[in-house]
């Protein structure tokens, strides 16, 4: 089979329960989805609908209770450098340099130091940080820690990069910048981007397909594929009316949730 | 006005000695005390006790005799705990059966101070300079042994979620991410051990040794020389300060990182 007709994650009736002293908790029931090579794909939905554990399982950080998640049709046993995990507490080593902390995959493969001190230079080139080389990773904002972490993953060679709330601790106008260069490198590298948020907006300028998630347990919703033009324009009326679409399906399981009491089982 | 900001630091920290100094000179100089010497004659003392020629006696000009002994033995147990606490602390830190096999033991060794542990130190080492090295060894022990312990148990478990998926994993984790981690810690560890080091060296010098601050101390409470016993103690101080002065010193060149290590 061609790879192009394989997906690169799929996500096959996938449920995650997590087993406390007293009880369980169903993360995740039954969630499926494909997706291919290249996409820009945002999960969105309500605190504690299962997104960061669906994440979680794709990284390899996590197993499934039940069903499979394959990547290139193989299942995912664990953590790997060609998946990549951007965290929203950045979890950059502290005790390492910028310089350090984006060649600390290329050095653990074991190249050499001359091709690591290429990558690095490549890679802190892309996320504009030359000049912060050398600083440590308390000396940064918080934007440019997010920066070094997105750096870190692709200088790993990592081709689907999974994004947990990476902006949302980030001021208005620097998440903003940021969604910028994340596109831009999107569309320069061809990465495979899983990006999750709370922002219905940013969800809609960012992703190519919308996968709207609902707890009590966690499902996925609905998968929205956007036709909208690229770059994307928040004030313009086709924006608006996926806003609102959208809006009302992130909404959908308040009526639901009065009559299924709740998660816990 | 800068001069005088450069200078606050300084000038506080001088009040409380100079008060002290102030209150044992009246308190002498009135006789509230006949056992005390004055401010004067403990410093004139201090200089005989350094470089001699004012009483001629025993003790005078072997001041660096005495700390040279002391210190051979405060940086040696200090090292010999060190080289004992930190493998101990790390397996204790990793491995969930080292720390159920060690840790109620040590948890109960702990408590009993080294003072209590002298006569029985000196039945297993003898008298002499072997059993002041091993109750400052003592001393520094635990406080490297549980930093290290901390530093290695409080890695955030994000790092090693980030290692692994950068490639780095298993034993590799340990040197890569465990160890860096736990430095600021283990730091910390060997700043208190080094401090306790001092802090027990007259105990460890009450073995009978015949040279080292604490034996001076010792010697002169036997000849009811306070003077001596007061010079001795300014001089484990002053040794001990300094000492932790070159040890913060070292910290802030290699905790660069570290956002609070700037001591
Ligand atoms: N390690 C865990 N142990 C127990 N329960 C967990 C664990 N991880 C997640 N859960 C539970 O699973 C559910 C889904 O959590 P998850 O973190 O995936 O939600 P989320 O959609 O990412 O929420 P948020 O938007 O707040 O980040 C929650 O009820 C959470 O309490
Ligand atoms: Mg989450």
């Amino acid at each position: 089979m061609a790879k192009a007709t394989v997906p690169i994650v799929d996500i096959r009736d996938v449920s995650k329960v997590f087993k406390l002293q007293d009880r369980s908790i169903t993360a995740l029931s039954g969630a499926n989805l494909s997706i291919t090579k290249g996409e820009f794909i945002c999960l969105i939905g309500a605190s504690g609908c299962g997104k960061s554990t669906l994440l979680r399982i794709m990284a390899g950080f996590d197993q499934p209770t039940s069903g499979e998640a394959l990547m290139w049709g193989k299942p995912i046993t664990g953590p790997d450098p060609g998946r990549g995990m951007v965290f929203q507490d950045y979890a950059l080593f502290p005790w390492l340099s910028v310089r350090d902390n984006i060649g600390f995959g290329p050095a653990a493969r074991r190249l050499s130091t001359a091709e690591v001190k290429a990558t690095v230079d490549k890679f802190i080139d892309l996320v504009g940080l030359q000049k912060f080389a050398t600083a440590y990773p308390h000396q940064l904002s918080g934007g440019m820690k997010q920066r070094v972490a997105i750096a870190r993953v692709l200088a790993n060679d990592a081709e689907l990069v999974l994004m947990d709330e990476p902006f949302g601790a980030l001021d208005a106008m620097t998440r903003e910048r940021l969604q910028d260069e994340l596109l831009e490198i999107w569309e320069r590298t061809k990465l495979t981007v899983v990006f999750v948020t709370h922002s219905v907006e940013e969800a809609i300028f960012l992703a190519g397909r919308v996968v709207v998630m609902t707890p009590g347990p966690g499902r996925i919703e609905s998968d929205n594929v956007l036709e909208l033009a690229r770059p994307r324009d928040v004030a313009s009326p086709e924006f608006n009316d996926i806003r609102r679409v959208l809006g009302a399906k992130l909404h959908s399981h308040h009526s639901k949730v009065a009559s299924a009491p709740s998660s816990a089982v | 006005m800068t001069s005088w900001r450069r200078l606050k630091p300084t000038a506080l920290a001088l009040i409380v000695p100079l008060l002290l100094l102030a209150f044992w000179q009246v308190a002498t100089v009135n006789r509230w005390t006949l056992l005390i010497p004055t401010p004067y004659q403990v410093g004139e003392y201090m200089v005989d006790f350094a470089v001699g020629g004012i009483y001629d006696d025993a003790y005078s000009g072997t001041l660096l005799t005495h700390l040279l002994a002391s210190m051979s033995r405060v940086y040696g147990g200090f090292a010999l705990a060190a080289s004992f606490a930190l493998p101990i602390g790390l397996l204790i830190g990793r491995l969930p059966v080292a720390r159920m096999l060690l840790d109620p033991f040590l948890q109960i060794m702990r408590p009993i101070p080294v003072t209590a542990w002298l006569p029985l130190s000196m039945i297993l080492f003898g008298l002499g300079a072997k059993s002041a090295f091993a109750l400052v060894c003592l001393g520094a022990f635990y406080p490297i042994l549980l930093n290290t312990i901390f530093g290695v148990r409080a890695v955030d478990p994000k790092l090693f979620e980030a290692a692994s998926m950068l490639g780095c994993r298993g034993n590799a984790q340990f040197y890569k991410v465990v160890l860096p981690a736990a430095v600021p810690s283990i730091f910390t560890g060997l700043r208190l051990g080094l401090g306790l080091a001092w802090f027990v060296i007259v105990v460890g010098e009450m073995t009978g040794v015949p040279q080292g601050l604490g034996a001076v101390i010792m010697d002169g409470r036997t000849l009811s020389r306070t003077e001596l016993v007061i010079c001795g103690m300014i001089v484990i101080g002053v040794a001990g300060y300094l000492s932790d002065r070159v040890v913060v010193a070292l910290g802030n060149r290699l905790l660069r990182w570290s956002p609070n290590h700037h001591g």
